[in-house]
């Protein structure tokens, strides 16, 4: 594959019928990819079709060899009531916990429960970020933080990657701008570099 | 009342075949609550009931036909995975119509059919403490092993499947796991204890667990030690074991005062 992590060829995709696609791009490693688009073009569908989550009806996805892909999904569980801590969701991904912002460092042995929504929400998106992968791919990671957790993901996103391929959703065009170098505006099939 | 009878080696053998079942249950209860599915230990109790009824019956050993229906009840709870909750009670509701046909058609039946749904755990012999020891032997390190795998489906469900992994084999040898040991708490100690100490313990342990390995330990403790207060109580005061462990447990959990919503 010639150091491309991800071939993606016309990739139609969908549940019991298409609906999203076709989307065709190549991901290296070191490169932010940026999907974007309106509500229901089906950027998270596409997502999910890169690791196999939902069904592809069209189109092919090449990946290089032993590829290791972390894929953080919208939503989370129910988690009242269980008693894990943030140290204890970390080590289930494999995430190190060096590089968090201070203000869930202190808090990482304390109950997932008792953490606010948004530091749930950024403990959860670091386990799949800094997770061993090749490739991460985040579905809107800026959903539930506040204004510092943004900036942090902004910051630690722009810093130099270069041995994976992230590939991001989001219907947050400040986000897109500031951490992409390629932008696909979903359902247009237009590729738009970044600066 | 009689307190004495706790120190007679005729029940030593019982006792320490329940209090190995008592250490193991919460943890098996532990990972069924975590993945919604604590529903599932009644049913492989109450399949493993009617398995050991029909095995007597059938003049087969009783530990071998409980183990066998409640494997064959862990089986289909993996291939009617979708079902969900709805497979549990249709399992709960052939087993208990299975067994009280038994019960009301076969004398030998009705007596072990009470000694199961009463925990007459002063039956227990040996064979169910050789039993029980070789499957704690085995399941403790399984359970560590699965222990990251049941955990990553609940918290991360694509984990496995965006490596190019499948975590199915390892969530249904969890079910046959709990499907053995559920079914030889059910021989051991009863239907009725066997549930309680698999319910009951990890409810306290989510809501007071500092952490999921403390959670574990703690639920081991409550099951340990409910089991122990329960069986010196049921001998002292000559009463059936599975209702005091059963009351005694409910009893722990009012006393504590678990808020409804944590339920």
């Amino acid at each position: 594959m010639d150091g491309i992590l991800l071939r993606v060829t016309g990739l139609m995709a969908g549940y019991a019928t298409p609906v999203a696609g076709p989307l065709t791009f190549e991901l290296r490693r070191g490169e932010i990819l940026g999907l974007a688009g309106p509500n229901g073009a089906g950027k998270s569908t596409l997502l999910k079709a890169l690791w196999g989550g939902v069904k592809v009806f069209g189109g092919r996805v090449e990946k290089a060899p032993g590829l290791a892909i972390s894929h953080q999904a919208q939503g989370f569980d129910d988690l009242r009531g269980v008693p894990l801590t943030g140290r204890e969701l970390l080590a289930l991904t494999g995430a190190a916990p060096a590089g968090l912002p201070p203000w869930l460092t202190e808090r990482l042995d304390w109950r997932l429960d008792r953490l606010s929504g948004g530091q749930l929400q950024f403990l959860r998106l670091w386990a799949c970020l800094a997770a061993p992968a090749d490739i991460v791919l985040l579905d809107e990671p800026s959903n539930n933080l506040d204004r510092a957790g943004v900036d942090y993901l902004a910051d630690w996103l722009g810093r130099a990657h270069a041995d994976q391929g992230i590939v991001i959703v989001s219907h947050d065009p400040a986000l897109i701008d500031r951490v992409c170098t390629r932008v696909i505006e979903v359902g247009v099939d237009k590729v738009v570099p970044v600066q | 009342m009689s307190f004495e009878l706790l120190f007679d080696p005729l029940f030593r053998v019982p006792f320490f075949t329940g209090l190995l079942l008592a250490g193991l249950l919460p943890l098996i209860g532990m990972y069924l609550r975590l993945r919604g599915e604590w529903l599932a230990a009644l049913a492989f109790a109450q399949m493993a009931s009617a398995g050991a009824l029909l095995a007597m019956v059938l003049g087969w050993p009783m530990l071998a036909g409980g183990a066998l229906a409640a494997l064959l009840a862990a089986l289909a709870k993996g291939i009617a995975a979708a079902a969900g909750a709805n497979a549990y009670a249709l399992m709960m509701l052939l087993a208990w119509g299975a067994g009280v046909l038994l019960v009301a058609n076969h004398p030998l039946a009705e007596q072990a059919g009470h000694a199961l749904f009463d925990g007459q755990l002063y039956f227990t012999g040996e064979g169910h403490l050789l039993a029980v020891g070789l499957v704690c032997a085995g399941a403790v390190p399984v359970l560590l092993r699965l222990n990251r795998p049941l955990l990553l489906a609940r918290f991360f469900p694509e984990f496995h499947q965006a490596r190019g992994l499948d975590a199915r084999p390892r969530l249904m040898l969890f079910d046959l796991l709990a499907g053995v040991v559920i079914a030889l708490a059910t021989v051991s100690i009863g239907v009725m204890a066997a549930f309680a100490l698999v319910f009951v313990p990890p409810l306290v342990a989510y809501r007071f667990g500092r952490s999921w390995r403390f959670g574990l330990g703690l639920a081991a403790l409550i099951g340990m030690g409910g089991y122990s207060l329960a069986f010196a109580l049921s001998l002292a005061f000559d009463q059936p074991f599975g209702p005091v462990c059963a009351v005694l447990l409910v009893a722990l959990i009012l006393l504590l005062g678990v808020k409804s919503d944590r339920l």
